[in-house]
């Protein structure tokens, strides 16, 4: 290395949160990163990995409890002390910037956007207000905000996600950092921003010479943007080298196991390479259920599902808004339609109009073409929802949770032959038959989404609805759940129609997709059709925004 | 969260004081509705440690020489009855009309949110005072003593209930609009099912501190009535009318008539507001965490 000291050097990082009984918790256990200027580190891991916490240390914001307890850290060449988590001569704010995930409350929502650039020129830099505020536009313009002169005054809610997130990088950059922490900057936007994101902060690094750490647990934007990647895992980095190496080739287990569970959007795969924790009983719990569906509908063949002329309207303050606007398509028995676009285009709407949640403005929904709209034809179309948290009822044992939809429908002669029905779905989604005794608290978040899964067959459906079942999960269990459907549809003869802003997620799951932009859709084909050779431009456009996990040979 | 002593110490003096007045015929020395036990000679005398007292009547007697121990221990027994019953039926009704606003929403929203707007617009005490007067004049034996108690549970809890109504309006919109009340409602479970099963069960908790808090505020409503002469007659007493009986003797130095029941009253009120208090900042997800 040149004259120019690192970024930012950690050797055998050590953080420990103090437990009540006396004993530690240690988060993150020798972590060592060193990041040159104009170097992009990504630091990637499951949920609990600690990446977050060492981008925390970093900038001393380690919570209450925990502390760091071993190894050094230096910034821009000044040593940290480890008791305060501060360096001298380096303030937090001026010579490390930071942004966080959530755009939205990143930004105080009672302030303009100048106000929030300004306050750190003026605290940091000691500068006037003219000073300040031409310097404030200057860096909106580095950020390439549209009309900037319009934005310095206004407020963080009349901007976009895109927008506000770029006003927060702006602040980050505002007193020229040697060193910016970007913790999951791009999670919560959709692919098309995250794509000028993720330009904008390579360009930063490669014409600034800023080193950034990059704290992501999406392998597509490590593969994108990063120079070098250290793969963590409870508290321990297991693997860490330059991109290219660790993602073609990587060495570890676990990080082996971690990239095979990304999707790849380039080819199809039959399976995720994950290992499977399958109860033994799976298997045989879902051949009984093959049994059952073939006795129940006899060989399902044809069209199973209809949307004709869909339109859903909000009605809102102000006007209506029109979420859905004609859509139309067909799911035949027995195989995965995929629904795909970003967030707002009214795929979870439609996903909604199906289920019966919504009410159509106009158009219809037809199951083995009868309309759904009467009571009592419901049971055919279940759903699974996002949020594993939120989706199960916390005050039910997971037995009732599963029983009620059987009892309801008389689908079993006794309450307790619809107990042993329980129990046979919960080993066919794999987990164990005792599961019933307990309740959702006791469960991960991968182990709610399978109970999920097990209510919503337990009415027997013929359509099962999944709306972003795995978009809160971490990467490997998603592949576990992606692989658990796969299963289910092989073995039972279900359909499913899978709505996802993921397209890799899309591509490994469906046999056809539509695309859908602004409540329409602009494209319907066969998976490998539409990956192959897309036809209208906001597909290719999405397609080739995604970033791909295979790693581009970028000249260092 | 550690639990404070003080409120260790006021649940416990709110429970002996609760089950005391539950088993009052067990443990009161006499039965202060059977005017037979009374004795005028008996009457106006002191507590017992002023030296003029009998040790029959540890706290003294009353203006017809009843024992007012034994009619505190009534009174109490009266007053948490009536305060624990209009508690109950004013649950119930907001629980109910709560529940129905907040998962149907539209005109049935409408209508039990601005009737609880224009009931919570009037003072406590001048709709129970309305209600009661009402009950009276309209019921054709309504000046009955035996329909007393029921007039003032109605008269306390035609106010209370807006409160658990609104809160409960509020949970049950927010529990509504999760996966699992979706996931129940894609099953094609009937909507009264999904309230009684599903919903409900996630927005009690916050009812109980209501309740509980209302509990102590029920009490002192049936008390201020039966002072103001509209609530539970002389030969029945409450807590309240205790306190009005001794009212009118106070001047002329005979104190222990009013001083014992109010006494009893506000360290039964106080004990039970101390744990409605602490139950509420536990329950509250703001302050938890904090001290």
């Amino acid at each position: 290395m040149s004259a120019t000291p690192l970024a930012l050097e950690i050797v055998d990082l050590r953080v420990e949160y103090p437990m009540a009984d006396g004993t530690a918790f240690v988060a993150v256990d020798g972590v060592s990163v060193s990041i040159a200027p104009g170097e992009i580190h990504a630091l990637v891991g499951e949920s609990g990995a600690g990446k977050t916490t060492v981008g925390n240390a970093v900038m001393g914001l380690l919570e209450a409890p925990g502390r760091v307890t071993g190894g050094a850290m230096r910034i821009a060449g000044v040593v940290v002390d480890p008791a305060t988590g501060r360096a001298p001569g380096i303030e937090p704010g001026r010579d490390i910037g930071a942004i966080f995930q959530d755009p939205m409350t990143s930004l105080n929502p009672l302030f303009t956007v100048e106000s929030q650039i300004t306050e750190t020129l003026r605290h940091h830099l000691g500068m006037d207000r003219r000073q300040s505020s031409a310097k404030a536009l200057d860096l909106l313009r580095a950020v390439g905000i549209p009309e900037p002169e319009r934005r310095l005054r206004a407020y963080p809610h009349q901007l976009s996600g895109g927008q506000r997130q770029r006003v927060v990088i702006a602040a980050a950059l505002s007193c020229n950092p040697r060193l910016l922490v970007a913790d999951e900057p791009t999670t919560a936007l959709d692919v098309s921003i995250q794509s000028q994101i993720l330009k904008l902060l390579r360009g930063l690094a490669d014409d600034r010479g800023l080193g950034i750490l990059l704290v992501t647990h999406n392998m597509g934007v490590v593969a994108e943007i990063a120079d070098r990647v250290t793969i963590m895992h409870r508290g321990v980095a297991v693997e860490s080298g330059p991109v290219v190496e660790v993602l073609d080739a990587p060495r570890h287990d676990y990080a082996r196991s971690l990239i095979g569970a990304v999707p790849r959007i380039d080819v199809t795969l039959p399976r995720f390479a994950v290992p499977g924790e399958e109860a033994e009983a799976a298997e045989g719990a879902r051949a009984e259920l093959r049994r059952r569906a073939g006795e129940q509908t006899g060989a399902a063949e044809g069209e199973l599902l209809r949307v004709e002329d869909l339109v859903v309207d909000y009605r809102g303050r102000g006007g209506s808004f029109r979420a859905v606007d004609g859509v139309g398509f067909s799911v035949r028995a027995g195989e995965v339609f995929g629904l795909v676009g970003e967030s707002g285009c009214g795929k979870t709407t439609i996903a909604n109009a199906i289920a019966g949640l919504v009410k159509p403005t106009a158009g219809r929904v037809l199951h083995r073409g009868r309309p759904i709209a009467a009571a009592g034809t419901r049971r055919p179309l279940q759903m699974i929802f996002q949020d594993p948290y939120s989706s199960l009822n916390a005050r039910m044992r997971v037995g009732a949770t599963l029983v009620e939809p059987i009892l309801f429908y008389r689908l079993a002669a006794s309450a307790r032959e619809a107990a042993e029905d329980a129990a046979l779905l919960l080993e066919a989604v794999g987990l164990e038959r005792t599961a019933v005794e307990r309740y959702p608290h006791a469960f991960s978040g991968g182990q709610r989404q399978r109970i999920s899964i097990a209510r919503a067959l337990s009415a027997r459906p013929s359509l099962l609805i999944c709306d972003e079942p795995t978009s809160s999960l971490d990467v490997s269990i998603q592949a576990q759940i992606l692989n658990l459907l796969k299963d289910l549809r092989d073995a039972t003869g279900l359909t499913l129609l899978l709505i996802s802003h993921d397209l890799a997620v899309i591509r490994q799951m469906c046999d056809r997709v539509a695309v859908m932009k602004a409540g329409r859709i602009v494209e319907e084909a066969p998976t490998e059709t539409l990956f192959g050779a897309p036809t209208h431009a906001y597909t290719r456009e999405l397609l080739s925004l995604v970033p791909s996990p295979r790693p581009k040979r970028r000249t260092a | 969260m550690r639990v404070p002593g003080s409120v260790i110490v006021a649940g416990i003096v709110a429970t002996l004081m609760i089950l005391a007045a539950i088993v009052a015929p067990a443990i009161a020395p006499y039965d202060p509705t059977d005017m037979a036990t009374y004795n005028l000679i008996d009457s106006e005398l002191p507590p017992v440690w002023t030296g003029e007292g009998d040790a029959r009547f540890p706290l003294g007697t009353d203006n017809q020489g009843r024992d007012l121990l034994s009619a505190i221990i009534y009174g109490a027994r009266v007053s948490v009855g009536i305060g624990g019953a209009a508690v109950l039926l004013a649950a119930t009704i907001g629980v109910s009309l709560g529940l129905l606003a907040g998962y149907f929403g539209g005109w049935i929203d409408a209508v039990v949110m601005r009737a609880g707007d224009i009931i919570m617009s009037f003072p406590t005490i001048l709709l129970a005072l309305l209600v009661s007067g009402l009950a009276r004049a309209l019921m054709p034996d309504g000046g009955s003593v035996g329909w007393t108690p029921f007039i003032l549970i109605g008269a306390i809890a035609i106010h209370d209930w807006v409160q658990y109504a609104r809160t409960v309006r509020a949970a049950a919109m927010v529990e509504g609009a999760k996966d699992y009340v979706k996931a129940a409602r894609v099953i094609g479970l009937p909507g009264r099912r999904i309230m009684l099963h599903h919903i409900l069960p996630n927005v009690m908790s916050p009812v109980l501190v209501i309740a509980t808090i209302n509990l102590a505020g029920a009490v002192l409503t049936e008390a201020t009535l039966s002072f103001l002469g509209v609530g539970m007659p002389p030969n029945y007493p409450s807590l309240g009318t205790l306190i009005r009986i001794g009212n009118e003797f106070v001047f002329s130095g005979i104190w222990w008539i009013a001083l014992f029941p109010a006494i009893t009253l506000v360290i039964l009120v106080l004990a039970v507001n101390m744990v409605g208090d602490h139950l509420r900042d536990r329950f509250n997800p703001k302050l938890r965490g904090r001290s």
